[in-house]
């Protein structure tokens, strides 16, 4: 879990995500792909490649891809709700 | 009157089937994973909801004119428990099996987030029994069924599932499979 | 204020001195033994202050994370302030999946009543509702013949472990309780607010809930007195390897490595480097073994004590095909839940595996360091993490190997 935040949080759940990127089509300012598929987040901070902080511009994209990926292995997270 | 609902039962029916078939092929392509040119992944995977939801639209007006209809005489009961009816009941039962296989899966697309992913999944499967079943369906009870031009339509469609179903069963179906050396 | 110490009791008899403390009641303790050792724990005197003593000791996790234990009790919701708070879980974690690991083993073995005191002290600390232990089938007669020896544990269910590398992993444990499968779980909050079942679920590793006895009885400033103020207190250390046989040792804070392996009799010339942390942990060349094994000792070379796991490389084995070893089994224990772990760590393995071989590419190296960077954070637990900073650590410690394999020569006597 990451450290306590003002944005909105992309989670993503690596025990459903099967890398049909989807999401990475939707938030390409913000996810690449690795080889196999998955989401690679665009950010140097290794700690926040599970939970995706969301600038406020791209929050509409980010709701489609929750609600668009097709293992339903994204949710958003409301600001500094991480513990 | 009832001519007219006679006659648009048969065409709504048609259209819900012709939507059903491109919402098989294009829900087989989007569990590849894979784009087309100019349609990223997240596009077919709406157009698919999408004609299927519309199928569903003119499933409504197919079953719903069939009951004004008074040749059909089809009753609600007849949405729900096949082989009940009056018109045909064998081949008629199989459209009320396969409307009711398509709620389920419906219902369980529109509610995926909430019933889960597994559940969602295992309804959904039941996509591949549902679109024969309406298929026969529909060359059985239907007053063109067996007319040249359905036949052929009923011919190119089965085909292209079938070849669809073939590739969704082959090792190179998912567009990230070569660079996996596990099978998930 | 429920004091801890009597005045008679500050300093008695029965008060471990010196480095000795886990195991003063001797091999195999039954709890009248226990009792005779260190007196008897008043259970009924204990509660949220303890964690007020936790803190004064700066007793920190002995499972590997290595948090400091009160802020972890710290975490836990405290019962003002909530209409009906939900009861509290606490988790003793005895699953040692570390296969070069054998401490807990030791500890439940020897010294089962000081663990089942430290597990019965933090559930008052916390209000807990529930116990448990989880440990594997080789401790599990040892753990329930010993609560059969007391009175006061009889609520505390026993949970049998896999033995399986990530079976000790936090949400994996509570995975096991909750539904028998040893699997790390997805998580979007921290175990003490959400856990068991939603419960506020506090999981520490055995040891450090032995050491949690211990500090119940004779406070924070006792447990202060050996070590350093930075690494203060002792801690169960595993010597594997190039060692005439396996050992655990109990060692004071910050003590330097070079001592821990002359008290286990590795010969000073026959080590090339030592693996401190486990597989998922730094190597430490023999140039630097001088280094304290504690956080701050460690932190230069990117390491940290972990749960005290010290392997010793020979000098005429290959560290390379060492690491290349461990990482294809690391990548064998994974949960095969992630994407990132799944596929990158085999592929880790294979690469690691060619470098070992002599494989004359040098593009594999750096192919190898892109895996490890790709896969870090990008799973439900730290699986990957910690394969990457193994694999990272085996190129710079074995660099000189590996400049030789490229070369198609080969600096140790045991070849492959």
């Amino acid at each position: 879990m990451a450290t306590p935040t003002n944005r909105y949080q992309l989670h993503i759940d690596w025990t459903k995500c099967d890398g049909r990127g989807l999401c990475t089509e939707l938030l390409p300012g913000l996810l690449d792909r690795d080889k196999w598929g998955f989401p690679v987040a665009k950010t140097d901070d290794v700690n926040r490649r599970s939970d995706v902080q969301v600038p406020g511009s791209l929050l509409d994209a980010a709701t489609d891809a929750v609600e668009l990926c097709p293992l339903i292995a994204l949710r958003l997270l409301p600001p500094a709700s991480a513990s | 009157m009832t001519d007219a609902m006679w006659a648009f039962g048969r065409v709504s029916g048609i259209v819900a089937l012709v939507l059903l078939t491109i919402s098989v092929l294009l829900g087989i392509l989007t569990r590849s994973g894979r784009p087309l040119p100019g349609l990223p992944r997240f596009s077919i995977s709406l157009i698919h909801r999408n004609i299927a939801l519309l199928a569903s639209v003119f499933l409504v007006f197919h079953v719903g004119s069939l009951m004004l209809d008074s040749y059909a005489k089809l009753k609600v009961v007849d949405i729900l428990i096949p082989f009940l009816g009056a018109y045909k009941p064998f081949w008629q039962g199989l459209g009320t099996v396969a409307v009711d296989l398509l709620i389920a899966i419906i219902i369980t697309s529109l509610f995926r987030k909430r019933l889960g992913a597994r559940l969602f999944k295992a309804i959904h499967w039941l996509t591949y029994a549902m679109w024969p079943i309406a298929l026969v369906h529909s060359i059985g009870n239907g007053t063109n069924g067996l007319s040249g031009w359905f036949i052929a339509f009923s011919v190119v469609s089965a085909g292209a599932v079938l070849a669809a179903v073939i590739w969704r069963a082959s090792s190179r179906f998912i567009e990230t499979a070569h660079t996996r050396g596990v099978v998930r | 204020m429920t004091q801890l110490l009597d005045e008679g009791m500050a300093v008695t008899a029965r008060t471990p001195q010196g480095t000795n403390r886990l195991f003063v009641a001797g091999e195999r303790a039954h709890y009248n033994a226990h009792v005779a050792a260190y007196g008897a724990l008043d259970l009924s005197r204990i509660g949220p202050e303890l964690i007020a003593e936790l803190d004064r000791s700066g007793l920190t996790g002995r499972g590997g994370a290595g948090f400091a234990v009160a802020r972890k009790f710290g975490a836990m919701p405290t019962r003002r302030g909530r209409m009906w708070p939900a009861s509290a879980v606490v988790i003793a974690n005895g699953a040692e999946g570390e296969p070069r690991s054998l401490k807990d083993e030791a500890l439940l073995r020897n010294a089962p009543h000081l663990v089942i005191d430290g597990l019965l002290a933090a559930g008052a600390a916390v209000n807990a509702a529930r116990l448990y232990i989880y440990t594997t089938a080789a401790s599990l007669e040892t753990v329930k013949r010993a609560i059969g020896e007391r009175r006061d544990a009889h609520r505390i269910h026993v949970v049998e472990a896999p033995d399986t590398f990530i079976s000790g992993e936090a949400s994996a444990v509570v995975n096991a309780i909750t539904t028998g499968t040893a699997l790390p779980t997805d998580r979007t909050q921290r175990l003490t607010t959400s856990g068991l079942k939603q419960r506020p679920t506090l999981v520490h590793n055995v040891e450090t809930l032995a050491h949690v006895g211990l500090i119940a009885r004779f406070g924070g400033d006792w447990f202060r007195g050996v070590g350093s103020s930075r690494d203060p207190g002792t801690r169960l250390v595993t010597v594997s390897g190039a060692v005439p046989r396996d050992r655990v040792l109990e060692v004071a804070g910050d003590t330097r490595i070079i001592d821990i392996l002359a008290a286990s009799g590795a010969a000073d010339s026959h080590i090339s480097a030592v693996l401190v942390g486990g597989y998922h942990g730094t190597w430490i060349t023999r140039d630097h073994l001088g280094a304290n094994l504690s956080n701050a000792g460690l932190a230069a070379y990117g390491g940290s004590p972990g749960a005290g796991i010290l392997y010793v490389l020979d000098v005429n084995k290959c560290g390379l095909r060492f690491s290349a070893e461990v990482v294809r089994y690391l990548a064998n224990e994974s949960a095969q839940q992630c994407g990132p772990c799944m596929f990158g760590l085999p592929e880790m393995a294979t690469l690691l595996e060619r470098i070992a071989s002599g494989d004359r590419d040098p593009a594999v190296a750096r192919e190898l360091r892109n895996l490890s960077e790709t896969v870090v954070g990008r799973g439900s637990c730290h699986h990957p993490n910690g394969t990457s900073r193994f694999a990272i650590s085996t190129l710079a410690a074995f660099a000189a190997d590996a400049q030789a394999h490229l070369q198609g020569r080969c600096l140790r006597v045991e070849r492959h």
